[in-house]
């Protein structure tokens, strides 16, 4: 039994990765959020900004080296040097959007709009928008805008707020 | 068990108030429900109600996203018809026990 003495009332969910894995997680929390009737915002910052730029958000992929959890379909280790080949990381990638989509897991720009169509808010963070020649234009049109770290923190405000770093 | 009585039938609910028998429910109990909710049921509501009914009768997941791909409602609407947690809101109105998935 939950204890709902004080329920989350605000969540606000930093996105800093941009392996499809990374930000189906922060989506899923995002999302997640918002269906229980939870404010919510996203921030997304350095790698993470991909899952919001239009150039990039279709394509993102998971990273097949230094991953010591990647395994072949079946359970046998997958060697990193394999994942150095050509075609496997896009092979890779391909294979986990579709195990996500027979979860009804929908593509990272559907699950944006489900997630501002119920009230969620997404931002990118300016310092990264900088340091990547990013401008307000490149960015997916649903994001409501730009902020500093200053600001960030104070639309996080209040008692019953959580922070999640993604 | 817990039991609790709408529109002069006695349910069966578990202790979230969510049915544990979906066959108990009707039109009439679901607006019974749904004024504990503070909600006031349209014709809308009922295709809704419906179609989440069935989807669980077959087994379906229920995700948020199949809703919005009913082709009755966008998931915008959907927010609006059932404020705040629209899901389990609706699981609750349409008399099926609260659902279990994470999309």
């Amino acid at each position: 039994m939950i204890k709902e003495e004080f329920p989350i009332k605000k969540v606000c969910i930093i996105c800093a990765k941009g392996a499809i894995e990374d930000v189906m997680a922060a989506l899923v929390m995002g999302n997640g959020a918002v269906m229980e009737g939870i404010e919510t915002k996203l921030f997304f910052t350095f790698f993470g900004l991909d899952a919001i730029t239009k150039k990039q958000m279709k394509s993102l992929k998971t990273s097949t080296v230094g991953n010591p959890a990647m395994r072949m379909p079946g359970g046998l280790p997958f060697p990193s040097i394999l994942g150095m080949l050509p075609g496997v990381e896009l092979g890779v990638s391909a294979m986990m959007k579709s195990e996500m989509a027979k979860l009804d897991i929908p593509p990272v720009d559907e699950f944006l709009d489900m997630i501002t169509a119920g009230g969620g808010e997404v931002y990118a963070c300016k310092l990264a928008m900088d340091m990547f020649k990013l401008k307000k234009e490149d960015l997916w049109d649903g994001v409501s805008g730009v902020l500093t770290v200053g600001e960030f923190y104070e639309k996080s405000g209040g008692l019953q707020t959580q922070i999640i770093f993604v | 068990m817990a039991q609790k009585v709408f529109a002069g039938v006695t349910v069966d609910v578990n202790d979230e108030g969510y049915f544990t028998n979906p066959s108990q429910w009707s039109k009439e109990i679901a607006a019974e429900i749904a004024k504990e909710e503070n909600l006031i049921l349209t014709d809308k509501h009922y295709e809704v109600l419906n179609f989440i009914r069935d989807r669980y009768a077959k087994g379906d997941a229920l995700t948020i996203r199949s809703v919005g791909n009913s082709g009755i409602i966008d998931i915008k609407g959907f927010y609006g018809l059932f404020p705040g947690a629209p899901m389990k809101k609706a699981a609750k109105v349409a008399g099926i026990p609260k659902p279990a998935s994470c999309v």
